[in-house]
């Protein structure tokens, strides 16, 4: 917590807050200042700054890093939304860099290749919020308990696949349903299990929810995707390869925010989902060897 | 206070934080719905607008044909409480920007006024009008108001370039805020919101 002109800075209340303004909303993944006016055009209330969108690192290979500072800096000068940018597990002194840029959110990225292989980033340490992966209760309260102020699924991104967020999302409120319905003395087993933090398990329990926001990521394409995911109990999506490799970017993109916005009005959807171009090309999961799977970075 | 009627108040729920606002109506007694489609606003007698991203919701308001006849209604005296994102929608003009808005509010709101993320700060903010205790104010990216026509009252200032700028404004039955009541536990502000629903302030 830091004093500033004004007032306190830093403070989970601000971190958390903020992820708070974004619920209902789409945040796209954008590599160029055009592709950001698209999407703040189209309605999104973030955009994530990268270099190449998952779709692409994936197809490159190598190892993949944080954005040229350049390259985010440029995004930010030409939207007033929020914007994100990727640093990798781990390296907080990509961290600190995107920090010192003034981004408004930083996203710990399993897309990216970890840069440590035993710590995640003591996410407590910073002023500017964290966003980070999960893929089922005990891995999204580890994060909480470093500091991370929002939670995203980590499906498995750059596949047009959502099979993956879907597990990761059910698995989360699976495991949520069952912390609030067992016995009380058992509790301390059940964050044992899981390998979660004793007092955030008592937190969830009590409020029958995660204690931060939770958007849906990995592999959504489609604007019936995003209202799926809305369904299933996530505060909003991240769309990354899926808009700016279809056919139609501006047309998908606003399409997908109005899903989110109204994503148990079937008439609505079937309208907005109407002649939105080729759809980016999809890869099965079972077709990329275990080691090639994002998801399986972080622990 | 009058009791005769307890208001059913919309909470837009477009995109933002109207869970939080929801909560805190509730809290005070208030009937809410959320609102997402034109017919939603059918039989509301008053409207809350969230903290959010103003550009998402203002496009969402015209893509869904509700910014039109919500204008319409606050016009004809319904009230409407904004935070943040809700302030900025309100306002006639906004500075530097053509984005879609309701412009029911006179006066002119600087967005990101305090700059990015990084400068988002807690602060306890003196009102008057709800009392001697200071109220906790969380301001995240948050707008100011530059000026105002003749017709709205600055609740609440905070000293911003060597320049007191209004935070917390009113105009009649229009009610906006920088900052956000909603995520603090101190429901003071919507309950001065009801009772302007109630016409008892």
């Amino acid at each position: 917590m830091k004093k500033g002109e004004h007032g306190e800075r830093g403070t989970i209340r601000l971190k958390t807050g903020l992820a708070e303004m974004l619920k209902g909303g789409v945040i796209m993944d954008v590599t160029t200042p055009e592709q950001a006016k698209i999407a703040e055009e189209a309605g999104a209330c973030a955009v994530m700054a990268l270099e190449r969108v998952p779709a692409d690192i994936r197809a490159a290979g190598g190892v993949a890093r944080m954005a040229d500072p350049s390259i985010v800096k440029r995004i930010m000068e030409v939207v007033s939304i929020p914007v994100m940018a990727k640093a990798r597990i781990g390296h907080f002194v990509e961290a600190h860099i995107l920090e010192a840029l003034g981004v408004d959110y930083i996203d710990e990225s399993e897309v990216l290749t970890p840069a440590d292989d035993r710590y995640h980033i003591d996410k407590f340490k910073f002023t500017v919020p964290f966003v980070c992966g999960c893929r089922n209760l005990g891995e999204a309260l580890r994060r909480i308990g470093e500091g991370a102020a929002m939670i995203r699924t980590k499906g498995e991104p750059g596949t047009g696949n959502v099979v993956e967020a879907v597990r990761h999302c059910r698995m989360v409120m699976d495991q949520i349903r069952m912390l609030c319905a067992i016995r009380e003395d058992e509790v301390p087993n059940f964050a044992k299990e899981i390998d979660a933090p004793l007092e955030l398990c008592y937190i969830v329990r009590k409020e029958g929810r995660l204690p931060v926001v939770n958007f849906a990521a990995g592999g959504i394409a489609t604007p019936a995707d995003a209202a799926l995911m809305m369904q299933l109990g996530c505060d909003g999506v991240f769309v990354g390869s899926g808009i700016f490799k279809s056919g139609d970017p501006a047309k998908r993109a606003r399409a997908i925010v109005q899903a989110v916005t109204n994503y148990k009005d079937y008439k609505l959807l079937a309208e907005i989902s109407c002649d939105l171009g080729e759809p980016m090309v999809g890869i099965e999961i079972s077709e990329i060897p275990q080691e090639q799977r994002m998801q399986e970075r972080g622990w | 206070m009058t009791r005769e009627k307890n208001p059913l108040v919309g909470v837009l729920a477009l995109q933002g934080a109207f869970r939080e606002h929801v909560a805190a109506l509730e809290r005070l007694g208030a009937a809410t719905r959320e609102v997402r489609q034109l017919k939603d606003l059918d039989g509301i007698d008053a409207m809350v607008i969230p903290g959010g991203e103003s550009t998402t919701m203002g496009k969402l308001l015209v893509d869904l044909g509700i910014m039109e006849p919500l204008r319409a209604r606050i016009e004809g005296g319904m009230p409407v409480y904004g935070s943040c994102a809700g302030l900025i929608l309100l306002c006639r003009h906004i500075e530097g920007s053509a984005q879609p808005r309701l412009g029911v509010l006179d006066a002119t709101v600087r967005r990101n006024a305090f700059g990015r993320q990084v400068d988002s700060f807690e602060a306890d903010l003196h009102i008057p009008e709800l009392g001697p205790e200071p109220m906790p104010a969380v301001f995240i990216r948050a707008p100011v108001i530059l000026s105002t026509g003749p017709g709205v009252k600055a609740l609440a200032r905070v000293e911003m370039d060597g320049a007191e700028r209004a935070v917390a404004v009113r105009e009649g039955r229009i009610l906006a805020t920088s900052f956000h009541p909603e995520l603090t536990p101190d429901t003071r502000f919507h309950r001065y919101f009801l009772d302007i629903c109630k016409g008892a302030v």
